[in-house]
């Protein structure tokens, strides 16, 4: 069975008198270890389909199962646990705790699953490596580069090892060369087989994937498998330190 | 997640913004602490008002004579010399509530030694009223029953006597004071009792046997007791029954009719301390009703900041949510920042308020009076102010929604 398995989902949301149709019927399947670009323009739905898909918002109706669990009828609570076991978030804003040490903001899931002290030192410090930081655990937010303090920000996505990465246009505070070194590390998460989607309105970046949705209308437009580019940070040029 | 992670993430959150926790802090602090400075200054004049009283003499009451009319002028309490040595005898044999008695005979006279002089107040006393105004001895010993009788001229002098005549802290026992002319030998020194709620000053007198007294200092003996007679009472209790009982005996002694007013004045010192000692305790009520109004105006300040603060942290409840945060959690964090504002204000508070307490007490001159009562109520108060103050925006904050609060700019 896919890791991800929509059944006729929609979703509606009342605004006064009027109602929005933001999603309208989305059914779709996305199997272990794929890496999916989600684009479309703003007001297609696209944000509400992650949001679903992020297991923040239910669907209105229509199913949805993440790992074999059908998700689409669990309660706050219920869903915050999913989230902190099945998910990982990576933000446009990073949403770091200001004045916390990168250590300390990477072990924030584990602090909500109950993980020990110990454990969740080891694990944090672990997920540091992982994204080439190990020697920043005691630098804070502030202390860091846009790009480091993303790369924090997906260890703390991966420290619980969750089964599916949802990043909301996880590029769109950084620059190019940093976008394409964030991509990378994407590439080599997806390569260790967890799920990553990604949502962007850059057709450069959604080329890093190895499938492409379009949103448009509250319905996937268009769902095709492509080979993904590569992500080779080119090499430092001189006007760049300017 | 257990409690001590709480708190620490709580803690954490507060250490962020320093400043701004101390001066939420503030607030409880100012209210605690004079919660229990003002319940220490309530507390330290109470102990002065009792301290004043018992060193009057406990259980006590005056029996005064009544006053005179002369032609529609009506002088003062004592002016009429209407209690006679007979009823004096007769309160002392026939009143069961009554324990002691002894008449005071006062007048004022220089009092001389070989190389000073002082004019103080000259008391002829029964040795009864020693034990009725509770007055020991510091060198020496009082003079007896067997002293009254003989009228021997013995004295008894008061520690700012004994000081003014042979100088501070002499001990002259065994020599001999002039007092109007009659040499007295002087057989003790009586325990210093200091100043009394007036400022009067309790040990400036000597005291001499009262026969001796009615023989040589007012001269001739007579029927009429011309000073007062001091009561004590078994107890305190009991003050309220010993006057009911020497006022039914003097009037029926008097041939006082029914409705008609007594010749004779008695006051009840008990009495008028516990009438001092409700005001004292009406003014500690009053104090910490105030300072408990600030308190309750600190406890408001900590829900400002904790509402302010969730709206500033919109974003790190929705990042805490995403990543895992039920909404207990929520509730968990921000009640327990509250709460531990207001406890470590509440602890602070305590240590300002003792401060405080301490050095008002050393300016009045007043004992330290320090209740550990007071103390854990206003900690344990402060902490309910946390709570309660603090339930409001922690229901806030776990009530957002994840997706509105990761927008949230």
């Amino acid at each position: 069975m896919a890791l991800i398995e929509l059944t006729d989902v929609r979703k509606v949301y009342r605004m006064g008198e009027e109602e929005v149709f933001a999603l309208r019927g989305v059914t779709l399947s996305i199997d272990h270890g794929e890496f999916v670009a989600v684009m479309g323009p703003s007001g297609s739905g696209k944000s509400t389909l992650m949001n679903t898909l992020g297991c923040l918002d239910r669907p209105t109706s229509g199913s949805y199962f993440l790992a074999g669990q059908d998700v689409s009828k669990l309660d706050h609570d219920e869903l915050a646990e999913i989230r902190n076991k099945l998910l990982g978030f990576v933000f446009q804003s990073f949403n770091l705790l200001p004045r916390t040490t990168a250590q300390e903001n990477v072990e924030l899931p584990l602090l909500y699953a109950g993980t020990s002290s110990r454990e969740r030192r080891r694990r944090a410090a672990a997920a540091l490596d992982r994204v080439g930081l190990s020697g920043r655990a005691g630098h804070t937010p502030a202390q860091l580069s846009g790009g480091q303090q993303q790369r924090v920000a997906i260890a703390r996505a991966i420290v619980t090892e969750p089964q599916l990465l949802v990043a909301d246009e996880p590029t769109g505070n950084l620059d190019s060369r940093t976008s394409v070194e964030i991509m990378a590390l994407f590439q080599e998460l997806s390569a260790t087989g967890i799920t990553i989607l990604v949502v962007t309105h850059e057709p450069d970046i959604a080329e890093f994937a190895s499938r492409v949705l379009i949103i448009r209308d509250g319905r996937v437009k268009s769902d095709r498998k492509q080979t993904p580019v590569p992500a080779v940070v080119p090499p430092k040029k001189p006007e760049d330190d300017l | 997640m257990n409690p001590l992670q709480i708190f620490r993430i709580a803690a954490l959150a507060l250490l962020r913004n320093k400043m701004r926790s101390m001066l939420t802090m503030l607030g409880v602090i100012i209210g605690v602490a004079a919660v229990i400075a003002m319940v220490a200054i309530g507390e330290g004049a109470k102990a002065r008002v009792e301290q004043a009283f018992a060193s009057m003499g406990t259980n006590l009451l005056i029996v005064m004579p009544g006053s005179v009319v002369a032609g529609g002028v009506q002088g003062g309490s004592g002016s009429q010399a209407s209690l006679t040595w007979d009823d004096f005898r007769a309160i002392r044999s026939e009143c069961p509530s009554v324990r002691y008695a002894a008449p005071q005979l006062r007048t004022n006279a220089q009092v001389l030694s070989e190389e000073a002089n002082w004019s103080t107040t000259v008391y002829g006393v029964s040795p009864e009223y020693f034990d009725v105004r509770n007055w020991g001895m510091a060198e020496g010993t009082r003079f007896s029953q067997s002293d009254v009788d003989a009228g021997a001229k013995v004295v008894v002098l008061g520690r700012t006597v004994a000081d003014k005549l042979y100088g501070a802290g002499a001990q002259p026992v065994g020599q001999s004071v002039r007092i109007r002319n009659i040499p007295f030998v002087i057989v003790a020194i009586m325990d210093k009792k200091g100043q009394s709620a007036m400022g009067q000053d309790y040990d400036d007198v000597v005291l001499i046997p009262v026969s001796t007294f009615q023989a040589k200092i007012q001269g001739g003996l007579s029927k009429f007791l011309t000073g007062t007679i001091f009561v004590g009472a078994y107890s305190a209790s009991g003050t309220a029954k010993a006057q009911t009982e020497i006022e039914n005996l003097l009037r029926d002694r008097h041939h006082i009719e029914p409705g008609m007013p007594d010749n004779f004045t008695i006051r009840n010192l008990t009495e008028v301390a516990g009438a001092q000692q409700e005001g004292t305790r009406t003014m500690t009520t009053l104090l910490a009703s105030i300072a408990a109004v600030s308190l309750l105006v600190g406890g408001i300040g900590i829900m400002n900041i904790m509402l302010v603060s969730v709206t500033e942290r919109t974003r790190e409840i929705g990042l805490r949510m995403a990543i895992g945060a039920k909404r207990r959690h929520i509730l968990a964090q921000f009640l327990a920042e509250s709460l531990a504002l207001s406890s470590l204000g509440g602890l602070v508070g305590v240590g300002v308020g003792l401060l405080v307490a301490n050095r008002l007490a050393a300016q009045f001159g007043w004992p330290t009076l320090i209740r550990p009562d007071v103390i854990a109520i206003s900690v344990a108060f402060s902490a309910l102010v946390g709570v309660v103050f603090g339930l409001y925006p922690a229901r806030k904050a776990s009530r957002l929604d994840p997706i509105d609060a990761l927008r949230f700019e």
